[in-house]
């Protein structure tokens, strides 16, 4: 009997490293703050009064009700008005199909605040529209804050994420399954709903859980806009950062009730997507069609309006950051002044830091994602499936909190990381880690094993392969991941305001920053400068890799 | 190089499941060899255990006199073609053929010079400098192949390289594999389940079933004498008939049904078994007007495939029943008439009811079968 000896490898070493970083990175920490909700700093011991204090005081369980509430309502708008939108943009051939592409791209990716915030400028109180809308027509228009606001913003920023997924279904089902069922009577919107959403309906789970994520973790919109509607991620920071007194342990108790929150969605999402198991695989793509006549004129008019109101905020903060200002107020007038103060302002540092984080975390990203796909999927063990399944955890762990455990855990000997670089990057790799793993999986899962197998037996070693064969096969796809992690990166808010300081700031902390301060003309400068990093970045996406191919 | 392959009590198991229980078989240095089967049989397992991408759970794989259980696939020096080509795609077609070369410390003119050698070879020096996605799929195989004989190996492994081909096409590589192999004279090992593509190209053929090897020998060994009902069916069409024996004198007689005839090519050691089963290819059954001698049978359906023409019929007890026949201009038969069918008896093969081994003179299995 002769049996292969399992050798001790390279490949072994790399496991046991990602298990090594992530028992570091993520598990100590979710322990940390596991431990911390349920500890009794008065008496000592264990308890879990910070729990009964959440539950019994209306104060705050009104904030989960708030979430899921308005977290749902996103979620079902930004269905109702992404699906239409990827509809008419793949069954269609729509001129300035590009544009309508790049724009709505550019919504999803600006950073979370800047939307709400220039809604407030244009809908609120004393905002643009409703100023002239109550001088010149006596309208008085409802009050843009809180849920309605909420829901308003995140819409309209999220439904490019429904957009995305669903325009990849719909190019992936076969035109022939479309004219089997006209051919079998079914036709026009009752085909939309029984074949076409049907054979989209596991995309269009994915696209709802990952929109549900999103919202429900968002903190930037409903700390500008929410003013009374409390939601759990503002709650969160504010027990940990509040003006009304810290409590680190309640916040952690908050935490872990988020996070069981996202889970329980999370089960639900894998529970509905089990239901709708088939594999399409067009053979013939759909042919898009031309627009004709009324429907031809409504579905450009609800494309082009639907992708210029949500583009609106953006370019009114750019419009703004040419105005003169003096605080909150805007003047007449334009010039340069509010970059000359953001100059003042470590603009420059701001620059730096966001490119060298994003830079830095992106780079570091890409190597993990690599290597652990090709553990996962091509090195299957019960350790590889363990790091796989760690991956995932992120992925139910809202920004603050993730910022909050990773304070928890690096606050303290042995290892200090708390106003370092190292601990922001370690937590945007952490938030991005779920997102382009499963992307390199899927990318490297596609990649035909034989392709590998034929390198070695041209004598090319383990590594080799690994190195001249897999890698390079890799990359279209891991480029297409990229640019989102980039993106999300650079934008990231709700983890960087609990862990950035002075030294460590980024752009988007600059423009918070300056907002929270009334500093509304400085604030636009910084947004716009950010907007101009995003777009730039992905135009020289779209340059490169010549192709609308964009993954989450 | 030449080598001879060797392969003795082989074992593979996934899990609890045994694929293949106890192989042995030898590859002649030299010979173009295929495995024939159908989905599931063990085929391309085992052509992965000689390339060594599959775990050997038991017995002993040679080169040779080299044994080459634990040498890594990569330095089994083997050529391996594979279904679905499995071109680099992010190469050209010259750095395609160069990339086995370019592992094994080999300067860099004898690099270029061998790949240019291999890809006139096979035809395809002018699209040295293309992308894969630029070809066709047989044009991909082309470059699979230069690819994997660039390297000089001491064996050549092809796992159904025409399957992802069309009919015509196939036919066309399927004679540039014959030739190429022909010329450079390297042992292959070959996996089909076209049995008719396994017959143009071999020199021997080893039909396998449930991981084991049924019958190994020549194309037209298995064809003419197949080692049992299973081989019989799978390679070419059979009709079944359940038979008795008896011997009249010293000559042994076969009846299905009604209908008895001379049986002398069954051998000596077997005249004594009684109940057999009678394997007759359609084209050597013969059909007469209804009446005479033979089985009687009904004409359901006719089909014209130009030089034959294909008749299907059912017995009396509604066995059915397909004769092939030499196409004729004045159609004797028709749909519907009755018939009557004589056996051309010199080429029946005829098997014993219990074990289905075939009992007859001329078979040639170079595995042992156990009964």
């Amino acid at each position: 009997m002769t049996r292969q000896k399992k050798q001790f490898e390279i490949w072994s070493v790399i496991t046991i490293l990602f298990l090594f970083f992530f028992c570091i990175f993520l598990i100590f920490p979710l322990f940390g703050i596991l431990k911390q909700s349920v500890v009794d700093v008065e008496a000592g011991g264990l308890s879990l009064k910070h729990f009964q204090r959440f539950f019994s005081q209306r104060y705050y369980s009104q904030t989960i009700f708030n979430s899921v509430k308005v977290t749902i309502a996103i979620t079902v708008c930004t269905l109702l008005i992404g699906v239409p939108f990827a509809y008419f943009y793949s069954f269609y051939r729509l001129r300035g199909a590009k544009f309508l592409f790049v724009i709505s791209i550019l919504c999803v990716m600006s950073a979370p605040f800047i939307g709400a915030y220039s809604w407030i400028l244009l809908l609120g109180r004393s905002g643009i529209i409703t100023q002239f809308l109550k001088h010149v027509f006596g309208l008085q228009i409802g009050s843009i804050y809180g849920f309605d606001g909420i829901l308003l913003v995140q819409s309209l920023k999220l439904f490019p994420l429904v957009f995305i997924y669903m325009n990849g279904a719909f190019k992936n089902i076969d035109r022939s399954l479309l004219e089997a069922s006209a051919n079998l009577g079914c036709v026009g919107v009752k085909r939309f709903f029984k074949v076409i959403l049907n054979l989209s309906m596991p995309t269009l789970l994915a696209a709802s859980l990952i929109v549900f994520m999103r919202a429900f973790a968002d903190f930037g919109t409903p700390l500008l806009i929410g003013e009374g509607y409390r939601t759990f991620p503002v709650e969160i920071y504010n027990q940990y950062l509040g003006e009304v007194g810290t409590d680190y342990n309640f916040a952690a108790a908050i935490s872990v009730l988020a996070i069981i929150m996202t889970a329980i969605v999370f089960l639900i999402q894998k529970w509905a997507t089990s239901h709708y198991q088939f594999s399409i695989n067009a053979l013939n793509p759909m042919e898009k069609k031309d627009p004709k006549g009324i429907r031809g004129i409504l579905v450009y008019l609800y494309c082009y309006l639907l992708v210029i109101i949500a583009f609106v905020p953006q370019l009114y903060v750019i419009y703004l950051s040419f105005r003169n200002s003096d605080q909150a107020i805007f003047k007449e007038g334009y010039s340069l002044a509010s970059y000359r103060a953001a100059l003042d302002k470590l603009l420059v540092r701001s620059i730096n830091n966001t490119l060298l984080l994003g830079i830095g975390t992106l780079a570091i990203i890409i190597v993990f994602s690599v290597l652990i796909a090709y553990l996962v999927v091509r090195r299957k063990s019960f350790l590889n499936n363990a790091i796989d399944t760690l991956s995932m955890i992120p992925y139910i762990m809202p920004g603050s909190v993730i910022g909050i455990a990773l304070v928890i855990a690096f606050s303290r000997p042995p290892l200090v990381l708390t106003g370092t670089m190292a601990i922001m990057i370690a937590s945007f790799t952490i938030r991005r880690m779920p997102y382009s793993i499963r992307s390199a999986n899927a990318t490297l899962m596609q990649i035909p094993m034989s392709i590998e197998e034929a390198a070695i037996s041209l004598g090319a070693s383990k590594l080799k392969t690994f190195a001249k064969i897999t890698v390079p096969m890799m990359s279209s796809g891991i480029i297409s991941g990229a640019i989102l992690s980039w993106v999300s990166i650079v934008t990231e808010l709700s983890s960087s305001i609990i862990l950035y300081n002075n030294r460590t700031i980024t752009l988007t902390m600059s423009a918070y920053m300056a907002i929270s301060r009334g500093n509304y003309g400085l604030a636009c400068a910084f947004a716009t400068v950010l907007t101009a990093l995003t777009t730039i970045s992905l135009l020289a996406y779209l340059y490169i890799s010549k192709s609308e191919d964009i993954k989450l | 190089m030449r080598e001879k392959i060797t392969i003795k009590h082989a074992k593979k198991v996934y899990g609890s499941a045994v694929i293949i229980p106890d192989l042995n078989l030898e590859i002649d240095e030299g010979e173009f060899f295929t495995l024939l089967g159908p989905s599931g049989c063990g085929k391309t397992t085992l052509l992965r255990m000689i390339a060594g991408f599959n775990t050997i759970e038991g017995g002993e794989f040679f080169f040779n006199d080299k044994l080459i259980n634990t040498i890594n696939p990569a330095k089994r020096n083997i050529g391996m073609v594979f279904q679905n080509y499995a071109i680099f795609p992010h190469l050209s077609v010259r750095k395609n053929v160069e990339f086995g070369l370019r592992n094994k410390h080999v300067d860099k003119q004898t690099i270029r010079a061998k790949a240019e050698e291999y890809l006139k070879l096979m035809q395809i020096e002018k699209l040295a400098d293309r992308m894969p996605a630029q070809l066709s799929g047989g044009q991909q195989q082309r470059v699979a192949l230069a690819r994997a004989l660039c390297i000089e190996p001491h064996v050549l492994l092809m796992d159904e390289p025409l399957s992802n081909l069309d009919a015509k096409l196939r036919v066309e590589m399927r004679a540039v594999i014959k030739d190429i192999q022909h010329r450079v004279g390297i042992t292959t090992v070959y996996v089909t389940h076209d049995q008719e593509e396994a017959m143009a190209i071999s020199d021997r053929i080893a039909v396998m079933k449930d991981g084991v090897i049924q019958h190994v020998g020549t194309p037209q060994n298995i064809y003419q004498r197949p080692a049992n009902i299973f081989v019989s069916t799978f390679i070419g069409r059979s009709n079944i008939f359940e038979g008795t024996m008896r011997i009249d004198g010293n000559m042994p007689k076969v009846k299905i049904h009604d209908y008895e005839y001379e049986a002398p090519q069954v051998k000596e050691d077997w005249r004594s078994t009684e109940k057999v089963r009678v394997s007759v290819r359609p084209e050597e059954l013969v059909m007469h007007p209804g009446g005479g001698e033979g089985l009687s049978a009904v004409i359901d359906d006719r089909v014209f495939l130009g030089l034959n023409t294909h008749y299907f019929m059912h017995l009396s007890d509604d066995m059915p029943v397909e004769v092939i026949e030499e196409s004729s201009f004045d159609n004797r038969f028709k749909i519907g008439d009755s018939v009557s069918l004589t056996v051309n008896t010199k080429r029946i093969n005829i098997f014993t009811h219990d074990t289905a081994l075939n009992i007859v003179e001329g078979v040639e299995n170079d595995v042992p079968v156990e009964v």
